[in-house]
């Protein structure tokens, strides 16, 4: 994309974003009694104090990864949705790590999340292997795979790890060693978010400035012309989708070590499907994922505010992500103005 | 003028959503009867103005008037209903469909509520016979070479019977014979009391088909005129603001050792056909060789053998006395082969990125386009890619403009520029001029000539003809997958026996052929 129409996606996006918001203010005045106070707590609720603004800065990390995760799979044309697999399972990974290694401070998050990560990239790059030699969709098996990763998961974490004296299922806690540090006091903002920044622009150079990233462009756009320029397709293929593996893994893995004490997710916990979200918001650069990510989050932290002191349930952020979606993807939405806007240009 | 015209269109301005003005006030008409030439440069516009009249593209200023009435073409549906057919530059056919299932494609012969099918086929039969263009029903169309692909884009238009038939560079790839059929078929529809508009860059077709033509230059009508009163000179002179010499000066070739050497070359297809059979010839320093003939007749089978793209089963390709069979696409080009594939959009660009990345394509890995810590050098690859768009003169409004965006010859010249600038040793040229226009293409031949003189080999394929012997040191027919004829010196040979040799009605003997393989 040119500049110009860089800059016009971005005025597009965020007329998109504000239709969806107002739109959800709607629904809420409809469907709420109080819709004043649910409202305000959901429009401001995020940064009405620290300890929600720390709610709100949680979240935005790992919807990074997952977000750059899927950018990656995403530009390279693979509709790879396994980010949600990955990151559970390099969480898992991570876990079995904290748990069972000795090692001093820094080096054994480091190790943890590097394993988190790799694991990661076996989960999405499986699906991409598949994709390349039998041609099988990666959409569909990726899907799949998530659910392999879930219950597999759930079982290596029961039988493996689980911590039979606490009263949940959960594992047996982990090394102090191997928390991410807390930056910010009275909220749990940990060090992974300047690996998430860091990250962000790794990618954004990776993408953009390295050959690798150009050969995941170049493929993305047209297969055939990739061929024909050398690239070795089948190969960049596999390692963008382990590399989009690698970074929910990662996420996955940062998630744990910053937040928690303990593995103790039972269910899917939906960031990978966030990211995708993220991605498509942010048109698959990388540069934009923050922008994105943040932008879901105070969403979703607004709703979550919103839902613990009115009669709104927290799903509602769901019709805002659903309608997002739909606004971005439908690529004739402002065209017309697209257009006035080029041609007074032009003629002038 | 305009009031014998059956249709007109007044004033029209385009402006596309990258800020091009494709067109400005242009004026635009066509009687009852007549074949309406439409040329101007690459990036004139004429695409774009055919696509308003057909209701792909909408004008910002102007009007269409037809038979004195103002209308609206708001889609290709609509342009139908009025009787406007177009035959597009690049098609628009569906890949995954066979050949009769496109040509019927919205008007499908039924049997109840279900598609009959054989009908389809029968129907594609009939017109194909009718029309004299060859095509199978049964193909899919993804399979099929750029030239039949037209073809069927061709039949589609006529099957729909329009009144005003537009045609965006028919001929690019047509043989000689199936223009005459073609031109034969237009004459006659033309007489009996349709419209044909045809857009083309061979002025020579214009001047034989064509009643009166009008000619574009950079988005703006310089005229029309009848074909009569003006010479192909004049034409271009128009065209392009200067004089235009298509005639190539070159000196006698000075082959020197070979760099391409086929022997026994077979190419089985997945049908089990010997598409390419048991050819043999080589290829030297220094030399242009051609490749003529009827397109299908494994012309395309043997480029991508040579460049990598398809796998051969018996005999050997060199390239510099290596061995070619086991190298990948890579290895091939590394080894100074470049090429320039007969589908420019399907093979020769990424049309989302921009002119930058795609000048960039096979080189990403050198050294000079790329710095320390994996990092590309962007301010070289910028550099690089203004000086190749200032050389070859290609239209674009920067370097970052999205290839999808340009008109169809200026994406060749992208091509052609990422080709050329490599020192290369070797160029497959598969068709190097297609779509292109007259000061373009007496660019690209010069350019040919003096990459040859610098001691490169090139393999010209073309179905153009008058290309192959403008251009080619020496040339082999190719028919039915084998080399029919070899011919060794251009400058004398005798046309009729060229067109039997093509046609497959005679072929030389085995010695005559078996000198295209040098020493
Ligand atoms: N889809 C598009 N979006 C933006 N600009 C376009 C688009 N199609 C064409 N253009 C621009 O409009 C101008 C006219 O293009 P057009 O295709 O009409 O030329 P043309 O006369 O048909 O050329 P050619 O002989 O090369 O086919 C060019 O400068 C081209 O870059
Ligand atoms: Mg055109």
């Amino acid at each position: 994309m040119t500049k110009a129409q860089w800059r016009f996606e971005f005025y597009r996006t965020g007329v998109v974003i504000i239709t969806a918001v107002l739109l959800s203010l709607l629904i809420i005045v409809l469907v709420s009694d109080m819709p004043g106070l649910a409202i305000k707590l959901f429009l401001t609720g995020p940064l009405d104090s620290l300890r929600h603004f720390g709610n709100l800065v949680e979240m935005v990390v790992p919807l990074l990864f997952t977000g750059l995760a899927t950018t990656v799979m995403f530009t390279a044309s693979q509709f790879n949705l396994g980010a949600e697999g990955a990151f559970f399972f390099g969480a898992i990974g991570a876990a079995f790590i904290a748990v069972n290694w000795n090692l001093p401070p820094v080096l054994h998050p480091a190790v943890a999340i590097v394993w988190g990560g790799i694991i990661g990239s076996v989960f999405c790059g499986i699906p991409g292997a598949l994709k390349v030699k039998w041609g099988s969709s990666e959409l569909v098996s990726s899907l799949m795979f998530n659910y392999i990763a879930f219950f597999l998961g759930l079982y290596l974490i029961n039988y493996l790890l689980r911590d039979v004296t606490a009263g949940a299922m959960v594992s047996f806690p982990f090394a102090n060693s191997s928390k991410l540090v807390k930056i910010i006091p009275k909220t749990r903002i940990h060090t992974g978010l300047f690996i998430a920044v860091f990250t962000v622009l790794v990618m954004g150079v990776f993408t953009y400035r390295t050959r690798w990233g150009y050969r995941i462009r170049v493929l993305g756009t047209n297969i055939e012309f990739a061929r024909y320029s050398g690239i070795n397709t089948t190969w960049t293929i596999v390692m963008s989708q382990v590399l989009g593996g690698f970074l929910a893994g990662m996420g996955g893995s940062i998630e744990l070590l910053g937040m928690y004490r303990r593995f103790e997710w039972q269910t899917l916990p939906g960031y990978g499907w966030t990211g995708i979200i993220v991605a498509i918001l942010a048109h698959n650069n990388p540069f934009y994922v923050p922008l994105a990510a943040l932008f879901l989050a105070y969403m979703k932290i607004g709703s979550d505010i919103m839902s613990r002191s009115t009669d709104m349930p927290n799903e509602f952020v769901a019709i805002i992500q659903g309608m997002i979606i739909i606004l971005i993807s439908a690529s004739s939405f402002l065209s017309k103005q697209r257009h006035k806007m080029i041609v007074r240009e032009a003629i002038s | 003028m305009t009031s014998d015209a059956v249709l007109s269109m007044e004033d029209i301005t385009k402006v596309y959503p990258n800020g091009i003005v494709a067109n400005k006030g242009v004026n635009f008409s066509v009687r009852t009867g007549e074949i309406h030439g439409l040329v101007g440069e690459n990036g004139a516009g004429k695409t774009t103005l055919m696509q308003i009249l057909f209701g792909l593209n909408q004008a910002d200023v102007g009007k269409i008037f037809f038979n004195g009435k103002e209308i609206k073409i708001d889609s290709p549906h609509a342009a139908i209903a009025q009787g406007i057919g177009m035959v597009h530059q690049h098609f628009m056919l569906v890949p995954s469909l066979t050949v009769s299932e496109n040509l019927v494609l919205g008007l499908e012969p039924r049997r109840g509520f279900i598609f009959d099918k054989s009908r389809g086929i029968h129907i594609t039969q009939e017109l194909s016979k009718k029309y004299n263009l060859k095509v199978e029903p049964d193909m899919l169309v993804r399979d099929l070479p750029v030239g039949l692909k037209q073809k069927v884009e061709i039949l589609k238009a006529l099957y729909r019977g329009a009144k005003i038939l537009i045609l965006d560079e028919p001929t690019a790839v047509l043989t000689p014979q199936e223009m005459v059929e073609l031109f034969n078929e237009l004459r006659q529809l033309r007489d009996e009391g349709n419209t044909i508009i045809f857009i083309s860059h061979k002025l020579a077709e214009v001047k034989a088909l064509c009643n009166r033509v009008t000619v574009m230059r950079a988005g703006k009508s310089q005229g029309v005129f009848n074909v009569e009163d003006v010479t192909e000179e004049d034409i271009s002179r128009i065209m392009v603001g200067r004089d235009v010499i298509l005639r190539v000066e070159k000196d006698v070739a000075q082959p020197k050792e070979s760099v391409l050497k086929v022997n026994r070359l077979t190419v089985v297809n997945s049908f089990n056909k010997r598409v390419v059979d048991d050819i043999s010839f080589s290829l030297r320093r220094g030399e242009i060789l051609g490749v003529a003939g009827v397109e299908g007749n494994g012309q395309r089978e043997l480029v991508e053998a040579i460049t990598g793209f398809g796998s051969y089963g018996l005999g050997s390709i060199l390239i510099d006395g290596e061995d070619i069979k086991q190298l990948s696409i890579k290895e091939i080009r590394d080894l100074g082969c470049s090429h320039i594939p007969e589908d420019r959009m399907s093979y020769g660009c990424a049309p989302t990125l921009s002119v930058r990345m795609n000048l960039l394509s096979y080189k990403h890995n050198r050294r000079e386009f790329n710095r320390r810590f994996f990092l590309m050098h962007m301010s070289t690859i910028r550099d690089v890619s203004t000086e190749l768009v200032k050389e070859y003169q290609i239209l674009c409004t920067s370097t970052e403009q999205e290839v999808r965006c340009m008109s169809g010859g200026n994406i060749q010249k992208v091509i052609v520029a990422r080709e050329f600038s490599d020192n290369p040793k070797l160029i497959v040229a598969n068709q190097p001029t297609r779509g292109i226009d007259v000061g373009a293409t007496e660019f690209i031949r010069k350019r040919l000539v003096e990459l040859r003189d610098r001691g490169a080999a090139v393999l010209l394929v073309s179905a153009d003809l008058n290309e192959v012997m403008e251009l080619s040191d020496s040339f082999l027919v190719m028919y039915g997958g084998k080399i029919n004829a070899f011919i060794e010196d251009v400058s004398n040979f005798n046309e009729e026996k060229l067109g039997q040799y093509m046609l497959g009605l005679k072929s030389q003997d085995v010695d005559e052929i078996g000198r295209a393989l040098h020493d």
